[in-house]
């Protein structure tokens, strides 16, 4: 017994110190969780076609990775970080806090969020301002007063006659999603702004804008499904009045089984997206550590992976898993950022 | 008011009291016997119906995963013969492994699908080559990575098919469906076309239980993952089991009887309750930023799951020794043995069984852990399968988890797969604390 116990305390002590000194010999990603269906593949080719190691792919969230990807120079953190959004100013103060001067930031391409209903159902035209008047907490007093009420509204054909007289009921993400942030802010607030007196908010209080045009209802006409997008498609095919709300690539992979909803005249198609017809869709990035070229091995063929043609390009392997590519112009800017490894000017 | 209601029940209590107390015993009995029966009756059916209610969710649960899973135990896969022209690739059986990785293996495939087949157009032929999965070059790569003598020769493949086709073929093909899922008219000849001449057809999915994961459902396994289980369990293991063991005999047969021991009891109980997320923030604050274990390995993995067994391994191992009778200790001072012979010739190899019967069933709940590995890094995606502790590595549960949040629709399949292999693990690891327990345990 006793001895027992003293090897592993041993077995315990060396391990640790063994795994604490040892260098890391494989790239670290972290990050959002709409990117990691892209990176993950990146990362996997790019592990099969080198000598180098299969990166490690973790799915933090893009608020959460760069926090982490922020918290320090040295193996023990990541070397990139996945964000469906822009790094923000104070996350770039907070990197440069802990010695984490040099960043690269690499555009991947264009992700849309789509509101879909089962194929079963009729396929369904919205405007931004009808999404807003369905989704909005407060919204605008249906009178025509320039004054906010909760939202009263049950059926779709209240808001506008034309619409089916179904009940409101979209499916979506709850609010930890970088997802429902994006359709908060493209969606909900580009319905939002086009009532002029709430946009007038904006110049006078900022907060109070944002309260009005990123708050969803809370009556149960949006039923927070859950961040499992696959979730929400199999309620959907069940419940055919329902809408659903998620990345196009589920769009894609279930066009058997679900249809996109036209938004402001334009369906959630590939190209619609790519030539930013569509307005729902948000540029991803990731984000490198420059200090750790050179020193993590593979990071610039990984790079190099990422951005090359037959991943990126039009026909590349990232368009087939549901991404929407750059145009030419902007892929050729992204090349030369990963060339010349251009970091972030500070904000 | 309230005083003549209360008078009003008073005589009411008396009147009863009055009507009993003319009965005899015997008489009252018989009269209740009737009641209690009933309530006996009934509550034997609550009883029942509550057993069968958790049964029969149960039988939805595991059929319904079942159905959808047993399909990932067949793959589908084209036979073909196809020539490794060493002109094409550029490499000769004398390459280096890195340019034999580097070959273009793909492409050779596509040449030789374009040969066969003469799609026409542009579009015809990427919809041809979508038919075949991503992985069938990397089995072009990895036979001649194996054999490098192969090359220029003809060699006969079962090519892995996308997952698509895989679907299709496994669940629409002959059952007379409008829906043809992602396929189109012209994909859905070419299979035809290959089913008839026997060239399609699915076998036994290997790869299933041999590849790490994968962003292509055909080629993710769970490998990986049950080695990285296998690898975080050990470590918990080895730390919790002597930790948990020489805590519980300390405190039982050691310990003097005061504050400070009773402290320590309540907290360890208390322990047995906390969520085990805080299990995984405590570890993320200790083991990596003080210690500086490295994120996602088995190794921090087995550290954190082992804070979370330890409660519960040292209250069944409590239980064990408490259960060994007195009599034996006396017996062993009677004879001269000192404390510690006492305890580590008498008392401990008697509740041995019942200390293993614990930790079983702590690795058991180990084993379904995800919370804690959430903040610590181990719900990564991880290609290749972990070969020590302190490489990068996930764990079934988790595994399960990343699946189910998959676009592709195969994934669905292969996350049932999966929850049936960590339910055949979990059954296998109670069913052994059932066994020990039976077969070891003493009675007095």
């Amino acid at each position: 017994m006793k001895k027992l116990l003293a090897l592993s305390a041993a077995l315990a002590a060396s391990a640790i110190s063994m795994s604490a000194n040892a260098q890391r010999d494989y790239i670290s990603v972290v990050g959002s969780s709409t990117v990691y269906p892209f990176s993950t593949v990146v990362a996997e080719r790019f592990g099969k076609s080198t000598k180098f190691a299969t990166p490690k792919v973790e799915s933090t969230g893009s608020g959460g990775g760069l926090k982490l990807f922020c918290s320090g120079v040295g193996s023990a953190t990541p070397d990139i970080t996945n964000a469906s959004r822009a790094i923000k100013s104070s996350e770039i103060n907070l990197c440069a806090k802990n010695g984490v001067k040099d960043i690269i930031e690499i555009t991947v391409g264009y992700d849309g969020i789509v509101l879909a209903n089962t194929t079963a159902a009729k396929q369904i035209s919205l405007t931004r301002r009808e999404i807003f008047l369905a989704l909005g907490k407060n919204i605008p007093n249906p009178d025509g007063s320039e004054t906010l009420v909760d939202n009263p509204y049950k059926m779709w054909n209240e808001i506008n006659p034309t619409l089916p007289a179904t009940k409101i009921e979209v499916l979506g993400p709850p609010p930890t999603s970088g997802t429902r942030d994006a359709f908060a802010e493209l969606a909900l607030e580009g319905g939002c702004k086009a009532f002029p007196f709430i946009k007038a908010i904006k110049k006078q209080d900022k907060k109070k804008y944002k309260a009005i045009c990123h708050g969803v209802r809370e009556d149960g006409a949006y039923v927070e499904a859950g961040e499992n997008d696959n979730l929400i498609v199999q309620k959907l095919v069940a419940n055919p009045s329902a809408l659903g709300v998620f990345g196009y690539s589920f769009l894609e992979q279930n066009s058997d089984k679900v249809q996109g909803s036209i938004i402001d005249g334009k369906l959630p198609t590939f190209d619609a997206i790519a030539e930013g017809d569509y307005p729902v869709s948000r540029s991803l990035y990731f984000y490198v550590k420059k200090a750790h070229i050179g020193v993590i091995p593979g990071i610039e063929e990984y790079l190099a992976e990422f951005t090359s043609e037959k991943a990126m390009g039009e026909y590349g392997y990232l368009a087939e898993k549901g991404m929407i590519p750059m145009t030419d112009e902007e892929r050729t800017k992204v090349l030369s950022t990963v060339k010349n490894l251009t970091t972030l000017a500070k904000k | 008011m309230t005083n003549s209601k209360a008078t009003n029940s008073k005589t009411s209590t008396e009147a009863t009291t009055m009507t009993t107390t003319n009965l005899t015993t015997r008489e009252k009995v018989e009269l209740s016997l009737a009641r209690r029966r009933a309530a006996e009756t009934r509550f034997r059916l609550y009883g029942m119906v509550s057993v069968f209610f958790g049964m029969l969710c149960l039988v939805v649960l595991f059929t319904d995963i079942a159905s959808k899973g047993t399909s990932v135990f067949k793959q589908t896969s084209l036979t073909t013969e196809i020539t490794l022209d060493s002109g094409y690739l550029g490499i000769n059986k004398d390459s280096s492994i890195e340019d034999i990785r580097f070959a273009n293996f793909e492409g050779l495939i596509k040449r030789h699908f374009a040969k066969s087949v003469k799609p026409k157009g542009r579009k015809a032929k990427r919809e041809l080559f979508k038919l075949i999965s991503p992985g069938a070059a990397w089995q072009l790569q990895e036979l001649v990575l194996a054999n490098p003598t192969a090359i220029d020769s003809t060699v006969t493949i079962e090519l892995l098919m996308d997952d698509d086709v895989d679907q299709w073929f496994k669940h629409d093909f002959g059952n007379d469906v409008v829906d043809n899922g992602r396929l189109s008219e012209q994909q859905l000849a070419w299979l035809m076309t290959w089913i008839e001449e026997g060239q399609l057809d699915s076998h036994f999915n290997t790869l299933f239980f041999t590849n790490g994961d994968s962003r292509e459902p055909e080629l993710a396994g769970i490998h990986g993952a049950i080695k990285g289980t296998l690898l975080t369990l050990m470590v918990t293991l080895i730390l919790s089991f002597p930790i948990g063991v020489a805590a519980a005999i300390y405190l039982e047969e050691f310990a003097p009887r005061n504050r400070i021991t009773e402290i320590v009891e309540i907290n360890i109980n208390n322990l047995a309750a906390v969520p085990s997320i805080i299990f995984g923030l405590l570890g993320m604050a200790i083991f990596i930023n003080i210690f500086g274990v490295a994120r996602s390995t088995p190794l921090l993995g087995g550290l954190v799951l082992t804070l979370m067994t330890l409660p519960t391994i040292i209250i069944s191992a409590r239980a064990a020794i408490k259960a060994v009778p007195p009599s034996i200790r006396e017996a062993a001072y009677g004879l001269g043995a000192s404390k510690n012979q006492v305890v580590f010739h008498h008392v401990l190899p008697l509740a041995m069984p019942g200390m293993l019967t614990g930790t079983i069933l702590g690795m058991a709940q180990a084993l379904g852990e995800t919370a804690p590995l959430l903040m610590i890094g181990m719900v990564a995606f991880v290609v290749d399968v972990p070969g020590f502790i302190n490489d990068p590595s996930t764990v079934l549960p988790v595994q399960i988890f990343l699946w189910s949040d998959s676009p592709e629709r195969a994934f669905l399949e292969r996350t049932s797969g999966a929850i049936l292999v960590l339910l055949s693990f979990l059954v296998v690891m109670n069913t052994t604390a059932v066994i020990l327990r039976r077969r070891l345990e003493r009675r007095w």
